[in-house]
């Protein structure tokens, strides 16, 4: 399958929040919860496309910073009542450093 | 094995008591529903609409067969549960059906309370409680002509007003002499009788019915005296007795009701009851609020959580007969201890009556105009003291400055393309559509579901009408307010507690106060980040992943990602060499807007965020330090020219504006807060719509407070006048502090001040010397914690935190 991509290291994120990864398909926000759990979304809220990696992090949720929806870390989906989804990516951590796995055509343009 | 949890009656209390477990408690238990009535649940609420002809049996369904299979919940619909074994702890129905619980609630309701004058149980005498009775009422006026109400109670009113538009002639026979005697004093009773005469009502008032005539069915009804009238129809609304039959034979302890303690479980402690059936403290409730309020308490302790309390509820009314406005609450009668403001106007058809106690309001009668009873209400409720704005109260919430768009009485004659919310473009029909299909009830389900009123707030009083006429009167009765759903805390409670028990961080917050999540929401976290830096300056360390993005980058976010950068301007006042610096940041960085701000500074708009901490770097250069005009801290200090300038200048307005932004800045505060200093009178400042203002007089300077423009204007209090600019500050340090110190985070100096009240604020800042320096001396304290110019720092120890952790391709 797809390759994984080395971003950085745990530790380049702050517990409950987030960094951007840039990438010619748009970007992608990296996520660390309180727990040191780590996720990888498209930095797009399915709302009116504010950047999620700027919002609160809180359980395995973050909430935009534009209108307040609340956005499940691990699927992408708004919490109800809110309704749409902002696309997962893999994610792996080894050692402390994280690394994603993007879909096929952008593997190809890097 | 899953616990056993049977419901005995499935109407509005047992069903939200579901609701409200399922919410929590998802998995607990195998739940089991007996309903004597052949329906799912519905809205009972809405039998009068229905019986009106403006709504039918569908839309007042809130949940159908479905719903319960969804949930894997059984339901037994028409059957009657005859008795129950707490021994062997099950209950059986009048068919036989059986059922085991662990836990079992009662939520029976109650039974219309039928006259036993001869004749009574007639074919064509009914109450009006169900599907069934609305059936009987709308099959009898197809076929006959004359109807008796017995009862002129809100009920009865409704139930004749349903029954007039359904084309019969209806009598209403009421004991007293004024209509709903127990929600409307004799003026309003009589305003009340004189439109629904108008609607073609006839009413016997002190009059008694002694038998109801007919051999096979009803035929007329006679009176006391002798009277005697035709009649096909008798609708018995002569109130509701608690249905406490199948208790009492279990051998429950019954008095009225079914009596529960304040989480709602009878004396047997497995057996709950919800609802109409209980008495809770010598009360007993025939409105949905309090029932719903019950409902929360019971589920929650269902639920194990055991940390809810239902404490009683104080409830208010209204008549649902289409285009008569009526509003009761509290004690509208008053005795010798209370004294009454009363207003009347004959020809609007308007009235309104309010009995104050100690400065407090202790009931409200509205007639012909009830735009401000929720108003009222919230007052009665909160017991808050009038006495400040005593003389505008009559004249309703709206007196108090709001010149927003607040809700008119509009609601019902909006049309459903109409908007409602402009910050959300939501429109009337949006919310009817919201709350009839997903079946909403509160004015947050509302908020969430449609985002209406879930921004600015001020369409927040037309969204409730519209709840109000799409689903019955649904007034809410919480008192207090949790902080938000992690908690069942108040902010008052939560601020004492890190106070009293010297709590500095979010996490020990939550720990002392058990929070219900892991590590909190986006509501309180910020909440909380505040209350701790703001109580512990010295000690609590500031968690900017608990801030809002604005806060954690020091620059407001725009709809497209980017950020605006405003440099402080000390009092407005700026120099060539400080707009030398702005142009240069502005075409380094390529910043596609520069514009003059409302509050005097220069934005800077359209900054990527990985730029942000070189223009910082650049500005910093130049010597100027962030404006914050992205926090909830102190904003700008907006000024005139003043008396160095201006002919009319009286003091120097510039130097005093400039001197209070170079002491406060950098300060945190429960939400924004601006100030300004006018030279004269003319307040070319604006001082009287801000948080703080100052208005320079030739004798000294007059101190204002608890203003500001925006959603709902507010204009300032005169807090008091002052002769030196150095009392000038003391004063203004005191009142940020106490603002500081005991405001609810996000809510602003105006609706601050509107809670607790001018006086009281007078009475710390102005009134008592000793309780004003100490105030002030905590905030000159604060801010040697606080006052550093967080770009610096951000530049200096966090500037890779602004860039991407990595660019791809
Ligand atoms: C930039 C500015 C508009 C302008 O171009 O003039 C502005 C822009 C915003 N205002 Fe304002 N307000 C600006 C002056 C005002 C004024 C006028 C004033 O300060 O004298 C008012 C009315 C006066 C008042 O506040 O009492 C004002 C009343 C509001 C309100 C309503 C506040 C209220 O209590 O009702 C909000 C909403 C809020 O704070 O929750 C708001 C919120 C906002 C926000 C922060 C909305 C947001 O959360 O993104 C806007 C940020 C845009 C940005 O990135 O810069 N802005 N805003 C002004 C910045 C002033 C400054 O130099 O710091
Ligand atoms: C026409 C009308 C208009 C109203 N208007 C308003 C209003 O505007 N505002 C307001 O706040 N309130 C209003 N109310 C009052 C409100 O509807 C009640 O307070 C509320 O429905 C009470 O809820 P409950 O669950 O206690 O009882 P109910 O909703 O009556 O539910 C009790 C259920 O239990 C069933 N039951 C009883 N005994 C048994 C048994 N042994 N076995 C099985 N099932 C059983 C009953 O059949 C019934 O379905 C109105 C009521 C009516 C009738
Ligand atoms: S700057 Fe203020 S008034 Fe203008 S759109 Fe933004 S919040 Fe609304
Ligand atoms: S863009 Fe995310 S909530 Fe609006």
């Amino acid at each position: 399958m797809s390759d994984w991509i080395e971003i950085g290291h745990i530790n380049d994120i702050p517990r409950q929040g987030a960094r951007v990864v840039n990438t010619p398909q748009g970007d992608i926000g990296i996520f660390r919860t309180a727990e040191d759990e780590l996720f990888a979304l498209r930095d797009s809220c399915p709302h009116k496309g504010g950047s999620l990696s700027q919002g609160i992090v809180h359980g395995r949720r973050v909430t935009c910073p534009l209108h307040n929806w609340h956005i499940e870390l691990t699927t992408g989906e708004a919490v109800a009542p809110d309704q749409g989804c902002a696309a997962v990516y893999p994610i792996r951590i080894d050692g402390g450093r994280i690394s994603i796995s993007l879909p096929l055509q952008i593997n190809q343009a890097v | 094995m899953k616990e056993k949890l049977v419901l005995v009656g499935n109407g509005m209390a047992g069903v939200r008591t579901l609701e409200e477990l399922l919410k929590i408690a998802p998995d607990m238990y195998d739940i089991t529903v007996f309903g004597a009535e052949p329906y799912g649940n519905y809205n009972r609420i809405m039998l009068s609409p229905v019986l009106a002809g403006e709504k039918t049996i569908n839309d007042i369904i809130l949940n159908d067969r479905q719903w319960y299979a969804e949930l894997n919940i059984t339901l037994h619909t028409g059957k009657v549960i005859a008795r129950i074994d707490r021994r062997q702890r099950k209950v059986m129905a009048d068919d036989g059906t059986e059922a085991a619980y662990d836990r079992l609630l009662l939520a029976t309701g109650s039974n219309p309370f039928i006259i036993p004058v001869p004749g009574c149980d007639l074919p064509g005498v009914i109450g009006f409680r169900d599907i069934r009775d609305v059936h009987t009422m709308l099959d009898t006026a197809r076929s006959f002509k004359h109807a008796v109400v017995i009862g002129g109670g809100l009920l009865g009113l409704e139930a004749a007003n349903g029954l007039k538009l359904q084309g019969m002639n209806v009598t209403v026979v009421h004991l007293t002499d004024t209509l709903m005697e127990r929600q409307l004093d004799k003026v309003a009773g009589q305003l009340l009788q004189k439109s629904l005469e108008e609607r073609g009502l006839h009413f016997l008032l002190a009059t008694q019915t002694e038998a109801i005539l007919g051999e096979d069915r009803v035929k007329g009804v006679r009176f006391k005296g002798g009277l005697e009238i035709a009649s096909d129809l008798v609708v018995m609304a002569a109130g509701i007795r608690p249905n406490t039959l199948l208790a009492k034979q279990a051998g429950i302890h019954c008095e009225r009701g079914i009596v529960v303690n304040d989480t709602l479980q009878t004396y047997d402690p497995r057996i709950y009851a919800v609802g109409e059936c209980v008495q809770h403290r010598g009360q007993t409730y025939g409105l949905v609020a309090p029932l719903f309020e019950q409902a929360k308490v019971c589920a929650n302790h269902l639920a194990r959580y055991g940390i809810g309390r239902y404490e009683g509820s104080v409830t208010s009314t209204k008549l649902k007969v289409t285009g008569i406005e009526l509003f009761s609450a509290g004690d509208f009668q008053g005795d010798e201890t209370t004294e009454n403001i009363v207003m009347k106007d004959a020809s609007r058809g308007v009235y309104k009556k309010l009995v104050l106690k100690d400065n407090r309001i202790h009931g409200a009668v509205m007639y012909g105009d009830t735009v401000d009873g929720a108003w009222y209400f919230q007052l009665l409720r909160d017991g808050t003291d009038i006495s400040d704005f005593r003389h505008t109260l009559m004249f309703g919430q709206a007196h108090l400055g709001d010149a927003g768009h607040g809700g008119k009485n509009a609601a019902a004659a909006m049309s459903d393309d109409m908007e409602v919310c402009g910050c959300n473009g939501v429109s009337k029909g949006d919310i009817v559509r919201a709350i009839t299909s997903k079946g909403l009830f509160t004015l947050d389900d509302v908020r969430m579901h449609t985002k209406a009123s879930a921004s600015c707030g001020s369409c927040t009083g037309l969204v409730e009408q519209i709840l109000a006429s799409t689903v019955g009167d649904y007034s809410v009765s919480t008192k207090v307010r949790p902080l938000c759903k992690c908690t069942d805390h108040p902010h008052n409670h939560v601020r004492k507690a890190i106070h009293e028990q010297h709590l500095t961080s979010i996490r020990a917050v939550m720990d002392f106060l058990e929070w219900k999540s892991p590590d909190g929401c986006s509501s309180c976290r910020p909440a909380l980040n505040y209350y701790c830096l703001a109580t512990w300056p010295a000690e609590a360390r500031d968690d900017p992943q608990s801030r809002f993005i604005n806060e954690r980058v020091h620059a407001n976010i725009q709809k497209d990602g980017t950020y605006s950068v405003v440099p402080r301007m000390w009092g407005g006042v700026t120099t060539p060499n400080e707009l030398r610096a702005i142009a240069d940041v502005a075409d380094k960085f390529r910043i596609p807007t520069v514009k003059v701000t409302g509050g005097q500074r220069i934005d800077l708009l359209g900054v990527k965020k990985e730029d942000l901490p070189a223009v910082w770097a650049d500005l910093n250069n130049a010597g100027m330090v962030s404006g914050h005009a992205y926090g909830k801290s102190l904003r700008t200090v907006k000024t005139c020219v003043g008396s160095e300038w201006c002919r009319f200048g009286t003091q120097d307005s510039t130097g005093l504006g400039i001197r209070l932004e170079q002491k406060t800045w950098g300060s945190w505060m429960p939400h924004k807060f601006k100030m300004a200093v006018s030279g004269c009178p003319r307040n070319c400042a604006e001082a009287t719509i801000k948080d703080f203002g100052v208005v320079c007089v030739d004798s000294g300077y007059e101190l204002h407070v608890g203003g500001n423009g925006g959603v709902k204007v507010r204009a300032t209090d005169l807090l008091c006048k002052v002769t030196t600019p150095g009392q000038v500050e003391e004063y203004c340090y005191a009142f940020i502090q106490l603002y500081r110190e005991e405001a609810h985070y996000l809510e602003r100096t105006a609706p601050w001040i509107e809670r607790v009240g001018l006086s009281y604020v007078k009475e710390k800042v102005v009134e008592d010397a000793g309780t004003r320096l100490a105030l002030a001396g905590r905030f000159r304290e604060s801010q040697r914690h606080f006052q550093h110019d967080p770009w610096a720092t951000e530049v200096e120890e966090r500037r890779e935190n602004y860039l991407p952790i990595k660019k791809l391709g």
